[in-house]
């Protein structure tokens, strides 16, 4: 992970007890320098929680006790990863790419909405196709909400950050306005859609938890982009553009395409990832599906140095912290938001660990 | 509708507008500082609600004004020098560094916010609009121009102060080379990695003014994500502004515009609009304004590029 | 004169990491003289200098000066002592003006900069007194190169230096233009100035210099009086060994247009017209070069011939098929190699492996690609069989190419673009940045490739590269192609008369000739 560039499959002829044991070696680097960093992030929160009044220790044990103690809540956290992983994935293609979409969040809100609408709409189709066509609904919107950022920056340079973010918030308030306006449930108190019909609802693998498809999908979709990336011609047109904008162009790779392609996809498995949220999860939309899943996921790329596979573990390892600062609120009373400190922190050592290097290259702009 | 348009709904309109764009035009100055010397600050919407909070809770304990102003700019200027530890010193990404301090201003404030005032309910005392006699009720314009508070009018103060500093100064010019040609500026033996802690620090600084504005001179208290998106509609304000300080001060006036439409429009019951469009304005100007400015030109040549001596 | 010397470096060593850039250099120089110190690229020439002045701080070692210990912690305590340096890559902050430039970085910080009568007075007093041209409002961005050279040099004597360092300062420079900055240095020595000129033209040392020091393997190797020697004497310093001044070349008879251009005009990346009306054709066996200082549209030319700048008006065509509205991607498909002026902003991608860099322009098919996914097995071998060919130090093809020295990197450059075996070359600086040893490979590669009938164009600012392996030479001035010459070192005037866009001059001087 630390360093895939030099991740290839070597020459036959090479020794092969050496190449598996250097294989080790970097396996080992590329897991130490992430572990460190998250302790090192860990040790942050816990003096945070001790300066102010709280028994960091016992807060982190009760926590890491806590959410492993059974398969409910073992399986809570693999539900609560699905959209870490998904958009962490996303997020290590478009980073590859060197673009900067901050707005994961607002992309995920645009899928959620999108798999609302066609999950209300079609009664008596077959789960069959209901299923994939509500995950295809939340992508394509996610994808298309990302690529308004994607053409503004490829035709007007408009930096990707700033509208990224802006749309983040256009997707939140245009959210506000559909549950309460035309997607309200008239029923309902509360201003929230009506329920998916039940053949759009994600098939739950392992009841009688809420744990669903969707873990399956995102660990397939995870080993997929990287394939992607590192082993076919069109990730390897994406990274080279992410690195260098001029070789790319000079190797016949059109940037523009590219930066769509990078970002919509990214786009697209932060929709997937609200399709899931609504279909699998809570079943409505409403106004704060979202605790910042979008943001999360940032921190979960860069931790795997953006290498998918590596966003397994990471988005992994972000779900445990989130489900056990849920429970932390509750035993200990603990302000639950104490997880983005935590998020912060994880980059920051991650950075002064130098598992994230600068690339000096050229970004596009 | 023709109610809308009286000169009283105009007067309250720009009198709101300059309110509203106080914590801009703070955070956006800042920011100019921060990238003509190279550095691009995302991180700014962190900053400035740790601004927000610090002040908020020193007037919470202490109870003076100048007090908590003085807090929140060395707050900001603080979480600056650890921004600018991690860009400036360790060379990592402007913009992974930027989103981190994000993630902890959003964090850290909430928390503590949940910690020490969530129950309290109680509001702090703040600026009040100074009474200048003869002016402050002049029809119309004491309205718009004369009824605000010293923060506010300090936005003309800040505007000056950059543009002697940035223009007039020995200090401003190098600050301006260092983000064009930084090895210039090393080659006649000064530090580039000093100015640009001292770039970032007064923009954070500033920014931390922008925020403390919002709990101190605007609103009486805190809420998390007070700020929200102010800090990123700042940078969107600097690409507008081309990098200049007194264009910062406009950029930032025509969002004020916007946010105080969207107040004023929401008060009007005689417009059929969902509020939330008008919510949504200022971050759709944002984009527009974003798309507007074609020719990037003016950019600082090193903006994120981090500087290595040969 | 008394024994000790103006100047005297003694034992100096500098290390970066591993990198040895002075290793126990000892150099002495003599008050009021024209000291040229001579090298290839990476002898530390540079280095040495920045050490010289307070840019670098040396290891080991002490440098005497006017008879004292000098100790620098900055370039600005340099200055205080009277030595200045006028850099390469010259110090001027591009969106203030001459003056603002000079004051840069001078006195405290919170000083405010209200009145700059006296400094516009000075420059303007300095300017007329040698002759530079040089106006203290002027932005430096709207300035041409040659001019701010002059704003350089004018700095260094604004802040009253008496030891001058000129690093190559005639790398962006005409023959004309150069020959007045030899004028103006020997003014400056009349004035009781003292200059160091580091250069690698044997041509230009040997007119200025009083004395010469040759550098090599980080070390001075060889100090003289410029009278005592002579370029081949100097040169076989400079390389350890006597180099291979001429080539060998086989007469050949070009054979059919491989590669034309008509009428070709384009602009450039801000949308300023840069090549105007170009036409030019290459054929089979024949190497064309194109001259000229840099900056006259050489570049946009180059894109522009391979896609990568669209074209306003002309047409190109390759073996006869019209290409300029292809796009990039397109053009690469066709039997067309290109080694492009820069290679770490194109050429290559630094943070990739050998095979990565390989694989650039023919990612997506055979023999590299199959059903979207990458042949690594294919490319390690490929390009385990170029590094062997083209001999580039690497531990291997899994090797970053940033590990590897700049002329490495170029000879990789070259290897993969004759690899994909190319009807046309088109070169933009072969040799740019690369050792004589790199050189040599890549010059004798080329010269094959004319052999094998290949059509060959190499834009270059280097005339000795020229000179050494092209059948005809045309000139670029301000986008325009305005004239040609044969290789002839002869005509060398006639040549720097048309690079300065003086047509007129320069058909005198051939009307003169014959």
């Amino acid at each position: 992970m630390a360093n895939i560039e030099n991740e290839r499959p070597r020459a036959a002829d090479t020794d092969i007890m050496g190449n598996a044991m250097s294989m080790l070696v970097r396996i080992a680097q590329a897991i130490a320098l992430p572990v460190a960093a998250v302790l090192v992030a860990l040790i942050c929160g816990g003096i945070l929680l001790s300066l102010n009044g709280f028994n960091g220790w016992d807060v982190f044990s009760v926590m890491i006790v806590g959410v492993l103690q059974d398969t409910r809540s073992i399986a809570e956290i693999l539900l609560k990863s699905i959209p870490l992983i998904l958009i962490g994935v996303g997020l290590c293609v478009a980073f590859r790419c060197s673009i900067w979409n901050i707005g994961a969040e607002g992309q995920l809100y645009a899928g959620a909405v999108a798999a609302t609408i066609v999950g209300v709409a079609f009664e008596g189709l077959t789960p069959w196709i209901y299923v994939p066509l509500v995950m295809v609904a939340g992508a394509l919107a996610g994808a298309a909400w990302a690529g308004i950022a994607g053409l503004l920056k490829v035709y007007f340079r408009a930096s990707e950050i700033v509208t990224t973010i802006m749309l983040n918030y256009i997707a939140l308030i245009g959210t506000s306005y559909l549950v309460t306006g035309p997607l309200r449930d008239a029923a309902s108190a509360y201003p929230q859609s009506a329920r998916l019909l039940k053949e759009a609802w994600m098939p739950r693998i392992l009841p009688p938890t809420r744990l669903h498809i969707g873990i399956l999908v995102a660990v397939a979709l995870a080993i997929a982009f990287y394939v992607f990336l590192f082993r076919s011609s069109a990730g390897y047109a994406v990274r080279v553009v992410g690195i260098n904008a001029n070789a790319a162009r000079y190797a016949g790779i059109n940037v523009g395409r590219n930066i769509m392609i990078a970002i919509c996809i990214s786009g697209g498995m932060a929709g997937l990832a609200g399709a899931f949220e609504v279909a699998g999860v809570t079943r409505r939309l409403y106004q704060n599906i979202s605790p910042g899943y979008g943001f999360e996921g940032i921190a979960v790329a860069l931790l795997a140095n953006n290498n998918p596979i590596g966003a397994i573990f990471s988005g992994g390892l972000f779900a445990i912290l989130r489900s056990g600062s849920e429970l932390m609120q509750i035993t200990a009373q603990v302000p639950q938001v104490l997880v983005s400190v935590i998020q912060g922190m994880v980059i920051l050592s991650v950075v002064a660990f130098g598992v994230y290097r600068f690339r000096s290259a050229s970004r596009s702009q | 509708m023709e109610d809308v348009a009286t000169l009283g709904f105009i007067a309250t309109t720009i009198g709101a507008t300059w309110r509203l764009a106080t914590p801009l035009i703070f955070a956006a100055i800042g920011e100019v500082f921060s990238e003509r010397a190279g550095v691009l600050n995302i991180g700014l919407e962190g900053v400035m609600l740790v601004g927000a909070f610090v002040g908020f809770a020193t007037m919470f304990a202490y109870g003076s004004l100048p007090l908590g102003l003085a807090s929140a700019v060395a707050a900001g200027a603080v979480v600056g020098l650890l921004f600018a530890f991690f860009t400036i010193t360790i060379k990592a990404d402007q913009i992974v560094v930027g989103a981190a301090i994000n993630l902890l201003g959003m964090g850290l404030t909430a928390f503590l916010f949940r910690t020490y005032f969530v129950g309290t309910g109680r509001g702090v005392e703040i600026a009040q609009p100074l009474d200048i006699p003869g002016l402050s009720d002049l029809p119309f314009f004491g309205e718009a121009f004369f009824r605000h508070n010293a923060i506010v009018y300090s936005t003309l103060l800040v505007v000056v102060l950059a543009v002697v500093v940035l223009y007039k100064t020995s200090f401003g010019l190098t600050l301006r080379a260092v983000g064009e040609h930084p090895k210039a500026v090393d080659v006649v033996g000064r530090s580039v990695a000093a100015y640009r802690y001292g770039a970032v620090m007064i923009g954070t600084g500033l920014a931390g003014l922008g925020g403390a504005f919002l709990t101190l001179g605007h609103s009486n208290q805190f809420v998390e994500n007070i700020t929200s998106g102010r800090g990123f509609i700042a940078l969107a304000v600097v690409v507008f502004a081309r990098w200049s300080p007194v264009g910062a001060f406009f950029v930032a006036m025509l969002f004020g515009l916007f946010y105080a439409l969207q107040l004023q429009l929401q008060a009007q019951p005689a417009l059929n609009i969902p509020y939330q469009a008008l919510q949504a304005l200022p971050y759709v100007m944002t984009i527009v304004a974003l798309v507007m400015v074609r020719n990037k030109g003016d950019t600082p040549k090193m903006l994120g590029v981090p500087y290595t001596k040969a | 004169m008394n024994t000790q010397p103006f100047l005297r470096m003694d034992d100096i060593h500098k290390r970066f990491g591993d990198l040895v850039a002075s290793g126990g250099v000892t150099l002495e120089v003599e008050e009021n003289e024209i000291h040229s110190l001579l090298g290839e690229n990476g002898a530390g020439k540079s280095v040495l200098m920045n050490i010289l002045c307070g840019v670098l701080s040396p290891n080991e070692g002490q440098i005497i000066y006017r008879g004292e210990p000098l100790r620098l912690g900055s370039p600005r305590e340099a200055i205080r002592h009277g030595i200045g340096m006028v850099h390469q890559h010259f110090m001027l902050v591009p969106n203030l003006t001459v003056a603002e430039n000079y004051v840069l970085g001078q006195g405290m910080p919170a000083r405010v900069i209200s009145n700059m009568r006296d400094v516009y007075a000075r420059i303007r007093e300095l300017s007329e007194r040698y002759g530079l041209d040089v106006r203290p409002d002027a932005l430096i961005q709207d300035l041409s190169v040659g001019e701010q050279q002059r704003v350089e040099i004018l700095k260094v004597l604004f802040h009253g230096i008496d030891l001058l360092i000129l690093d190559e300062p005639t790398a962006v420079l005409t023959p004309q233009e150069t020959d007045r900055l030899l004028v103006l240095l020997r003014d400056l020595v009349k004035d009781g100035k003292t200059v160091i000129f580091i250069s690698h033209k044997l041509d230009e040392v040997m007119t200025v210099s009083d004395r010469v020091s040759v550098m090599r393997d980080a070390k001075v190797v060889f100090t003289t009086r410029a009278a005592d020697t002579n370029p081949r004497e100097l040169a076989r310093m400079m390389v350890g060994r006597d180099v291979l001044m001429e080539l060998p070349r086989t007469n050949r008879t070009p054979g059919r247009t491989v590669f034309s251009v008509d009428g070709l005009s384009c602009d450039n990346e801000i949308g300023l017209p840069a090549v105007r009306n170009v036409s030019l054709e290459v054929r089979e066996g024949e190497i064309v070069g194109i001259a000229g200082v840099s900056g006259n549209g050489q570049s946009e030319l180059a894109l522009a011939m391979t896609g990568l700048l669209p074209v306003t008006s002309g047409t190109i065509s390759l073996n006869g098929e019209e290409i300029s509205r292809l796009p990039p991607g397109e053009v690469n498909r066709r039997p067309i190699g290109h080694i492009p002026e820069d290679r770490h902003k194109m050429g290559i991608v630094l943070p990739l492996a050998l095979t990565e860099n390989v694989l650039l322009q023919r990612y997506n098919r055979p023999p590299f690609a199959k059903h979207g996914l990458l042949k690594f097995g294919t490319i390690a071998e490929h390009t385990r069989d170029l590094i062997r060919r083209f001999r580039v130090k690497a531990s291997g093809e899994f090797d970053l190419i940033q590990n590897l020295s700049g002329g490495n990197q170029q000879k990789l450059v070259v290897a993969r673009e004759l690899a994909r075996d190319p009807d046309f070359l088109l070169i933009n600086q072969l040799t740019r940045g690369i050792d004589i040893g790199a050189m040599e490979l890549v010059m004798q590669e080329v010269l094959k490739q004319r052999e094998a009938g290949r059509a060959i164009l190499l834009i270059s600012t280097e005339l000795e590269e020229l000179f050494a392996i092209c059948d005809r030479i045309l000139v670029m001035f301000h986008g325009e192609l305005v004239g040609e010459l044969p290789p002839d070192r002869g005509r060398i005037e006639e040549m720097g008369l048309l690079m300065a866009g003086d047509r007129q001059e320069a058909a005198r001087l051939a009307a003169a000739r014959t």
